[in-house]
């Protein structure tokens, strides 16, 4: 098992009162696996990447990752902010390799390796350019190879896609998820959107509302072997969202 | 569409452009030599003292004596000193401190309460403490202005420091960076704006620390050529000062907008 989560729970403490964000979270993810996390608005789902990447400390459980507990951030592990989160004062070389620095990795051969990954997917032109004169799609790509850069074996995906227009992120959608696969990378990524969560993972995980707590796995099954944008005429694809839509129950609390 | 011949509106669009602009030009240079030509008219024909308002002239042969006496450029280069030093040192103590406050929060809560009243109190009061700590010089001089812009350096740019987005600080921590790299990659540079801010504010207040620390004691400076013109009647005197002032402080903080483009280019806010 890659990811192992057991029993996983988080109460927060404030002056006002005790905040449960999530209760008992159980569920593994495969070496190489697509998995995406569903569930309402304050569910608790961005807390739940937060403790895997070893930034908080569960109140309750355990989180394993290559069969080693977390009990902090390890270069294992990599994180895709909400929105890009690009440095607009670094170029965009350097804010790829932002974690080699952060790291004391930014030898000549990392930084050959980073450079190779522009080269790959259309970016090394823009190396010497700012984020603000890229387009939303590119700004995305180079988030991800960000995140790539430090050669993690998983990816945390925190809706990366929110900021996007519609028609933008069916795209970039589509695009990070070949490089992820590419890459041969396990992902997780956490989403509202419920067709994005279909359109790229082999699995989804459905979770509650306040305290998130895992309501239904769905494996995808045929669905896992075409691409995001194939998905989406498939005939399995609205079966897959009138079932997670009604588990999601916008209207009961 | 580089070549195409622009249409008719929109050649007159911008010749109205032109027209307005020219015309803004001309009241502005228009009140200027009203104002001049008025006030150097009411002297000579006994409307007013000249020996109260002073006038045009008698400030222009008052520049020249100055110039000629060799004193004009220690007094501007005096006070013009002291408030470079004033506010380079409250920019980068108040910024240094107000790093101290963002790295323990807990500081901050303890500082919190003497900020407010040190913000609160006019630092001016000050100056006969400095003056019989440190003695009657420079280095109060400098004390004085260094009171008045350190503390609102403080605040701005603590402030400034705690609104870094959180997210990009998530980012980081998930990277496994320290406090202090927080520090060096993120907080800092993403509060270059708010420093930028800072030090254009300092230079005003700088210049009314330099200003009310010469009038309490200086042997030169603008300050103390307005107070020694006031106490002898010599007015002519004290509106040249005003008038060299005026020249310097803003010569000052044209300057600190050139740093600032310097800057920013160096340290790649801009590109």
């Amino acid at each position: 098992m890659m990811i192992d989560l057991r029993r996983l729970a988080l109460t927060y403490q404030s002056p006002d009162g005790e905040i449960e964000a999530l209760r008992d979270i159980t569920f593994s993810m495969e070496q190489g696996e697509f998995v995406s996390i569903v569930g309402p608005s304050g569910c608790g789902k961005s807390t739940l990447l937060s403790l895997i990447a070893g930034l908080e400390t569960p109140t309750a459980g355990t989180i394993e990752v290559d069969g080693e507990r977390v009990i902090g951030p390890s270069p294992k592990i990599a994180l895709m902010p909400q929105r890009d989160q690009l440095f607009e004062w670094r170029s965009i070389r350097d804010n790829v390799t932002l974690g080699l620095a952060v790291r004391h990795q930014n030898t000549p051969e990392r930084r050959a390796q980073v450079w190779e990954l522009l080269e790959r997917y259309g970016l090394s032109e823009f190396a010497a350019k700012r984020p603000s004169q890229l387009s939303g799609g590119m700004r995305q790509r180079c988030a991800l190879i960000r995140t790539l850069a430090t050669g993690p074996d998983i990816l945390l995906l925190d809706e990366p896609f929110s900021a996007l227009d519609y028609q933008t992120r069916l795209s970039v959608s589509a695009d990070i998820y070949r490089i992820i696969r590419q890459e041969h990378k396990t992902a997780l990524l956490v989403t509202h959107d419920i067709s994005e969560a279909i359109s790229m993972s082999d699995r989804v995980v459905v979770l509650t509302h306040r305290p998130g707590t895992v309501r239904a796995i769905h494996d995808l099954g045929a669905l896992r072997t075409l691409s995001p944008m194939e998905r989406r005429d498939a005939p399995d694809f609205r079966g897959f969202f009138n079932l997670i839509w009604k588990e999601l129950d916008v209207n009961a609390q | 569409m580089p070549n195409e011949v622009p249409s008719s509106q929109r050649l007159r669009y911008l010749a109205a452009i032109r027209r307005r602009k020219s015309l803004i030009r001309f009241w502005q240079i228009f009140v200027l030599a009203f104002f001049l030509i008025f006030w150097e008219l009411s002297a000579r024909l006994g409307w007013i003292d000249a020996f109260v308002v002073s006038s045009p002239s008698r400030v222009c042969a008052t520049l020249v004596n100055l110039y000629a006496s060799g004193d004009l450029w220690l007094h501007v280069g005096t006070s013009c000193l002291e408030t470079v030093v004033g506010f380079t040192l409250g920019t980068v103590l108040g910024t240094l401190i107000a790093v101290g406050l963002w790295w323990s929060d807990f500081v901050s809560h303890i500082a919190d309460p003497y900020l407010v009243v040190l913000n609160a109190l006019p630092k001016t009061a000050l100056g006969p403490i400095f003056i019989v700590w440190i003695g009657a010089g420079t280095a109060s001089i400098i004390a004085m202005t260094l009171a008045i812009s350190i503390i609102v350096t403080i605040l701005n740019m603590h402030v400034g420091f705690l609104s870094t987005d959180p997210q990009k600080i998530r980012l980081l921590r998930s990277l496994g960076a320290t406090r202090g790299q927080i520090l060096r990659l993120l907080v800092f540079p993403a509060n270059y704006e708010t420093l930028f801010n800072t030090l254009k504010v300092n230079v005003g207040l700088s210049w009314v620390g330099v200003i009310m620390g010469e009038f309490l004691v200086s042997r030169a400076g603008l300050g103390y050529l307005i107070v020694y013109g006031s106490q002898v009647f010599n007015m002519d005197l004290v509106m040249a000062t005003v008038l060299l002032l005026a020249i310097a402080a803003v010569v000052m903080y044209q300057g600190i907008l050139w740093l600032e483009k310097i800057l920013k280019k160096r340290l790649g806010v801009i590109a």
